[in-house]
């Protein structure tokens, strides 16, 4: 049904930057390396054809072994022409940063700083990027594959006596 | 008639009184909280054991019902909400994940609300019947008409250690 937004993006930007497109069960999707994930969303949004207006999600996924190991995850949905695409964005473990979406969507704010708090990935250029559940002097990311899961952080010193 | 018989029916009869005069503060934090306010209702009707009445202020009420998961950012304010109640008081966990930390095992619940508060009765279920609260309910009073209960001042006696000095003080140090 987006095949026109996939079909737009590949004419628009360089194969360099559009690695990659795919159409599965009438999602469409689409990988760009991190440098044009700013760029290419303004584009989704901008373009008159296309019209991505509503953000619908941002969020990240750990794929522990792989390289680049996070993918960051961009839902968007045109409330008018009715199409919707998914973007993702590979970002390596040792330079986990992309560039922030507040300029285009207020409300990725707290999305972005969720992925943070979660995952950390740093948003470059975001306004107020604070852990959001966390509280602050909890360390590491929790959500990342390489969280110990029996790891807790407590706040409060344990009564004695229990387990 | 020697003087400890009417010291002894003395602190029977108060604890008469308090049994059935508990004022509870409800701290409830999630779904159990559904099943919580039939207790209210008048099919269960807590009014009938006294209890019914909630004071949605710590330093009014005596009996803290825990409601519902407890993460561990929300320990503090557990731990402060128990520590500004007034002695005598006592705590029931309602459900298994005040109780246990139920089937959250991970980086965020605290297993149990007894990790910070000492706990008089725990009630098992996800959520509860009510049946089962009401039940927490008599176990309560036959407690506090025995005189046992984890206030402080017990606690202090019990196992000699001080619990919200012990508590209070934060262990994690601040940075991201």
């Amino acid at each position: 049904m987006a095949k026109i937004v996939l079909d737009k993006l590949t004419e628009r930007f360089a194969p360099g930057d559009i690695l990659e497109t795919g159409s599965q069960h009438g999602n469409e999707w689409a990988r760009v390396v991190p440098a044009a994930w700013f760029q290419v969303a303004e584009f989704l949004r901008d373009d008159p054809s296309l019209r991505l207006n509503m953000f619908v999600d941002l969020t990240c996924v750990d794929r522990l072994p792989r390289e680049p190991r996070f993918d960051v995850v961009l839902h968007l949905y045109s409330s008018e022409k009715k199409h919707r695409v998914r973007l993702l964005s590979g970002v390596p473990d040792n330079q986990a940063v992309i560039d922030t979406l507040v300029p285009l969507w207020p409300g990725a704010n707290w999305f972005e700083r969720e992925a943070f708090d979660m995952y950390g990935v740093r948003f470059e250029g975001h306004p107020d990027l604070r852990r959001i559940l966390m509280y602050p002097e909890f360390q590491g990311y929790p959500l990342r594959k390489d969280y110990p899961k029996e790891k807790r952080q407590p706040l409060l010193r344990r009564l004695p006596g229990s387990v | 008639m020697p003087l400890t018989f009417y010291s002894s029916k003395l602190a029977d009869a108060v604890n008469w009184a308090r049994k059935y005069s508990l004022f509870q503060y409800p701290f409830v934090t999630a779904c159990c909280g559904m099943e919580f306010m039939a207790l209210w209702a008048p099919k269960y009707d807590v009014a009938r054991f006294g209890a019914e009445f909630p004071r949605f202020s710590p330093r009014q009420s005596d009996l803290l019902i825990v409601v519902g998961t407890i993460t561990e950012r929300q320990a503090p304010v557990l731990r402060r909400i128990y520590d500004q109640m007034c002695e005598p008081k006592w705590v029931i966990a309602f459900g298994v994940c005040a109780s246990t930390g139920g089937f959250y095992q991970n980086y965020s619940v605290m297993p149990g609300a007894d990790q910070v508060i000492p706990v008089d009765v725990y009630v098992p279920g996800c959520p509860p019947r009510p049946e089962q609260a009401l039940d927490a309910l008599m176990l309560l009073q036959d407690r506090i008409q025995r005189g046992e209960g984890h206030s402080q001042v017990v606690l202090k006696q019990e196992k000699g250690f001080d619990v919200p000095l012990a508590a209070i003080r934060p262990i994690a140090k601040a940075g991201v």
